[in-house]
């Protein structure tokens, strides 16, 4: 029976009655508590809080913490930032906003009718959010605001650090800028300080190293009065500002390689072969990062990301490219370590290599003669590497390239770089469905077809050779150091892999690459220097494709002609820098790219001139001997 | 469903009347927290709280209809699927605000964290439903259910959601304590405890900590949490005695809390009804909880009895910790105002809540 059950259980139930007693008084002494703290907050500390809240005394003011400098390896200054001025108005501290807005016009001599326009395009505002009327304002408008503040209830003037690139657009790609940031990153990043209004590293080093460069805000509770002006401080936590960062990059170089650029699209970067350190990064056309500081205007927004020649993405490490001749060092290197390069032995070159019914041509049509791998490399012969990729076979033409650290990202600490893409069989497989053909060797041979890299990854290969087979990761941060001058962190070198490659095949590669420069008959001459010596190789890639034609890349429409690289390092002997140059639709590699690498690699290697109006920062303002 | 009629005749509605009262409270409260002065209206959110609130009396009276005798079967269950949806959280999460607690189920969000504190319930009850030892019980009696409540506790605290992972914590103690532990072990529990926050406290992310640090020292952090705390102050104590009206509060058009209308919708509250209008609501809870203790009296068994006082701490300690909290008795935790706060999760947990006790209170008659 049920209610038997139900009895035997009743038994327990009578303990729980017995409880309920003591919890009656529980909850009432529970009640009788919250209400005396209400009691306490609303009637004997009702007229102080009713004062606060009616007056609204109490205002929070954030002061952003003043954002890292940034220098080169010299300690000359980047990147700092400097005060600036916002003209704010807060229209609930005035009696008649439009009024004071009028004689504010007045007053700066400017049309009122923008700031009332801005005043009621601001209607959807919390209550007591400031209107931004002008940012970083000119000084007579500080002079002015601050003279006329008594007939100015709400008008007021904030300081606020901008940004401040000392080489404008010259090093804009490896620097980055800053942007208001975003309602979605906003969301993410609120945990971590950041509220709306706040400037957060949009792209390059500013973006990369935000946790590094972007300090902390302070705040102040501030008790105003009636006009909105600060009667005290409640309470206060400082700013704390955020760190300097050393860069490994050389401000003159960079100036020079920036210079060398002007006028045309492509990039350079200059490596130090025995560490990866980054000397110079320049990627043209470049934009004025000192725009974005000073609050960019959507016409000016809107140009730069519209812009066909994408001023906004640094070529040196976002550009894909194939690579044209530069790959054939890549090619010589496999050949002659699998075996398949017999480097004394000659071939002849006619003009042409046939695949099946597929006649490959040699960008010189008469062709070379006879021809060794030294000739190869020096006259860049298209037929000899057309053969010995047949021989060496895509795989291990890839197995190579991968081994110099094409086809990955490098891994340098700058936002969105690419891969580029080293095609192999399996690659084919898996993108295609289709197994690689034998007559899609010859291309990838000469640095075409499938094949592409980013400017970085051939200077770093570049490097690799120069050095004796070391791939290091280019880095750009060499040291982070407190305001006070702490060293935090330090960045070296570090390896991402040691080549096995014999040292014979390096000298002998590197050699022809010598003689590329120097030698009669090489592709570089161009690059040919009084001042170091120089070796490298020329590259010429197709955009488009010139089936059975021989065209001068001059007579082609300009966004299909070739694009101009040259590799090079210097000095040839004793290798310590190696750089890339790439000049898009700039043709023939030994005329466009090899004169610019030179101008560069010179100003590395020339006696140093004293350094006229350049600001030198030095701890304790130590002056360069030359 | 062959008592029907019976249930319909015995159907409780001075409970369900109370429940309304305090979401037509709540809708108010929601409308004026978000009511813009400049165009006249207050959104979609305090009519969205009237269908959570259809969708609430659904709940509720699903809760009702089955014999709560039946909570034998279905505790289990449910707490295997609550487990399951906090464990989902974590994964396929929906994040808002640093922490992941709520899963999208499209036309709505879920945040599993509600209904995990009514497993909490219907899983003890079901545990200490037979008579309690004559010595009470002791620590090592408690292995089984806190086995139980332990991984819940921690899902909700990696969320992070700090206030629900300290009202499972009172639920817990708090049954257990009902259901007969020994008040020495009650004391030995205690001391663990204490000795276990430091522990605890390594758990908690970098804000909640600040928040406690905050509430111990307010000026400390000016910007942040201590700028809600003397904020919502100010809301409370400028209402003074009678309010300053319906629509009429000022510290709420600040926007000055990032939860007007859900965690801190107390300050909205009493700021526009002063002390007479919080002293009226605090009657109307307590009227509701003591409405239900002379329902846990009368329960027809054990089972019942512990069903509707678990149900009752949710409601009481939530009730105590966001007032609390609100007025700056205690650190700023997630906690939501039950049937009052914004949020369909709460409301039709609470709703549910509500319903079991119901369910104990009309079949008190039946046999």
């Amino acid at each position: 029976m049920p209610a038997l059950t139900g009895l035997a259980k009743q038994d327990g139930a009578s303990e729980l009655r017995r409880r309920a007693r003591v919890l009656y008084l529980l909850v009432v002494l529970a009640f009788a508590g919250l209400f005396s703290r209400l009691f306490f907050l609303q009637i004997i500390d009702g007229d102080r809080y009713t004062y606060l809240s009616e007056n609204n005394r109490v205002r929070l003011k954030r002061i952003p913490g003043t954002r890292g400098m940034v220098f080169d390896n010299d300690r000359r200054l980047l990147v700092d930032s400097r005060p600036s001025f916002d003209l704010l108005f807060v229209p609930e501290d005035a009696s008649d906003p439009e009024a004071t807005l009028r004689l504010l016009a007045r007053y700066l001599k400017r049309d009122d009718e923008e700031f009332v326009a801005l005043y009621h395009e601001n209607r959807n505002r919390a209550a007591f959010d400031e209107i931004v009327l002008g940012r970083d304002v000119d000084w007579a408008t500080v002079v002015s605001v601050e003279t006329h503040q008594i007939d100015l209830p709400g008008v007021t003037l904030r300081v606020r650090p901008r940004r401040n690139y000392a080489d404008g657009p010259a090093g804009a790609h490896v620097l980055g800028y800053l942007g208001e940031i975003g309602p979605n990153q906003l969301k993410e990043l609120r945990p971590l300080g950041y509220t709306s209004g706040d400037e957060i590293g949009h792209f390059g080093l500013e973006k990369q190293w935000e946790a590094v460069l972007r300090g902390r805000s302070g705040g102040q509770q501030v008790e105003v009065d009636a006009l909105g002006r600060r009667v005290r401080v409640l309470h206060e936590v400082p700013d704390v500002p955020g760190y300097t960062v050393h860069l490994t990059l050389d401000q003159r170089l960079q100036q020079a390689a920036f210079e060398a650029l002007q006028g045309k699209e492509g990039t350079i970067v200059v490596l130090d072969v025995h560490s990866g350190a980054v000397l110079a990064m320049v990627s043209a056309p470049a934009f004025d990062p000192n725009a974005f500081a000073r609050g960019i205007r959507p016409d000016e927004w809107r140009a730069l990301v519209r812009d066909r020649l994408r001023p906004l993405s640094n070529r040196a490490i976002q550009g894909q490219y194939p690579p044209g001749s530069t790959f054939k060092i890549v090619m010589a290197i496999a050949g002659l370590e699998e075996g398949m390069i017999q480097p004394e032995q000659r071939i002849s070159d006619p003009g042409f290599y046939q695949v099946g019914n597929r006649a490959f041509r040699d960008w010189k049509k008469e062709g070379h003669g006879a021809v060794d791998l030294h000739k190869a490399l020096v006259e860049s012969c298209d037929v000899y590497f057309y053969q010995a990729g047949q021989r060496i076979g895509i795989d291990n033409i890839a197995k190579w390239a991968r081994a110099f650290g094409l086809g990955e990202k490098t891994g340098i600490a700058l936002d969105d770089e690419k891969s580029g893409l080293v095609p192999d069989s399996q690659w084919k497989r898996k993108r295609f469905r289709q197994p690689w053909y034998p007559g899609e060797t010859p291309s990838v041979a000469i640095g075409q077809g499938y094949l592409t890299v980013t400017p970085l990854q051939m200077v770093n290969m570049m490097a690799a050779v120069a050095n004796g087979g070391i791939l290091y990761r280019p880095y750009i941060v060499k040291r982070v150091e407190s305001v006070e001058g702490a060293v935090l962190q330090e960045y070296g070198p570090e390896k991402i892999r040691t080549i096995p490659v014999a040292r014979e095949t390096l000298d002998r590669v590197r050699n022809a690459l010598w003689d590329v420069v120097k030698g009669a008959g090489g592709t570089g001459g161009a690059a040919r220097s009084k001042i170091v010596t120089i070796a490298g190789k020329t590259g010429t890639a197709q955009v488009a494709e010139m089936r059975g034609a021989y065209v001068k890349s001059e007579q082609l429409s300009y966004f299909i002609r070739d694009h101009a690289w040259f590799v090079a390092y210097a000095p040839a002997e004793d290798p310590k820098i190696a750089i890339v140059t790439l000049v898009e639709h700039g043709g023939h590699g030994g005329s466009a790219a090899a004169p610019l690498a030179k101008k560069v690699i010179e100003k590395y290697f020339e006696p140093e001139q004293p350094d006229a109006g350049q600001q030198q920062v030095g701890l304790q303002g130590e002056i360069r001997a030359n | 469903m062959q008592i029907d009629r019976r249930l319909i005749a015995h159907f409780d509605w001075t409970l369900f009347l109370m429940t309304a009262v305090f979401v037509a409270i709540g809708a108010l409260t929601i409308y004026s927290a978000n009511y813009d002065i400049a165009e006249k209206h207050a959104g979609p959110l305090p009519f969205r709280q009237l269908f959570w609130f259809a969708i609430g009396t659904a709940v509720m009276i699903t809760a009702v209809a089955f014999d709560y005798r039946h909570v034998e079967k279905l505790a289990y269950p449910f707490y295997a699927v609550m487990l399951l949806l906090l464990a989902a959280v974590l994964f396929v999460g929906h994040s808002s605000g640093g922490s992941q607690r709520w899963i999208d189920l499209g036309i709505f969000k879920l945040q599993p964290s509600e209904p995990a504190k009514l497993a909490v319930v219907l899983l003890l009850a079901k545990y200490f439903q037979n008579s309690e030892p004559a010595r009470g019980y002791y620590l090592r009696d408690l292995w089984a259910p806190t086995l139980l409540v332990t991984p819940l506790i921690f899902l909700t605290l990696v969320q992070p959601d700090l206030g629900t992972a300290i009202i499972l914590g009172l639920v817990f103690l708090s049954m257990v304590m009902m259901a007969g532990l020994r008040v020495r072990s009650f004391l030995w529990l205690a001391g663990a405890g204490m000795a276990l926050l430091p522990v605890g406290w390594q758990f908690l992310r970098p804000y909640q900590q600040q928040r406690v640090w905050t509430f111990l020292d307010p000026g400390s952090d000016p910007l942040g949490a201590g700028y809600h705390v003397i904020q919502s102050q100010i809301a409370v104590g400028s209402g003074r005695l009678f309010g300053k009206g319906f629509l009429g509060g000022t510290q709420n058009r600040l926007d000055f809390l990032p939860a007007q209308h859900t965690d801190f919708i107390f300050a909205v509250f009493s700021e526009e009804w002063g002390l007479v209008g919080c002293g009226v609501l605090l009657l109307l809870y307590l009227a509701l909880i003591g409405y239900c203790l002379r329902v846990m009296e009368r329960a027809r068994d054990r089972l019942g009895g512990l069903l509707v006082f678990g149900m009752l701490t949710i409601i009481f300690w939530h009730l105590v910790i966001n007032i609390s909290m609100v007025t700056g008795l205690l650190p700023v935790v997630g906690v939501p105002l039950p049937l009052i706060s914004y949020g369909g999760s709460s409301l039709a947990s609470v709703m549910f809540a509500i319903g079991i006790i119901m369910n104990v209170s009309m079949r008190r008659y039946t046999f």
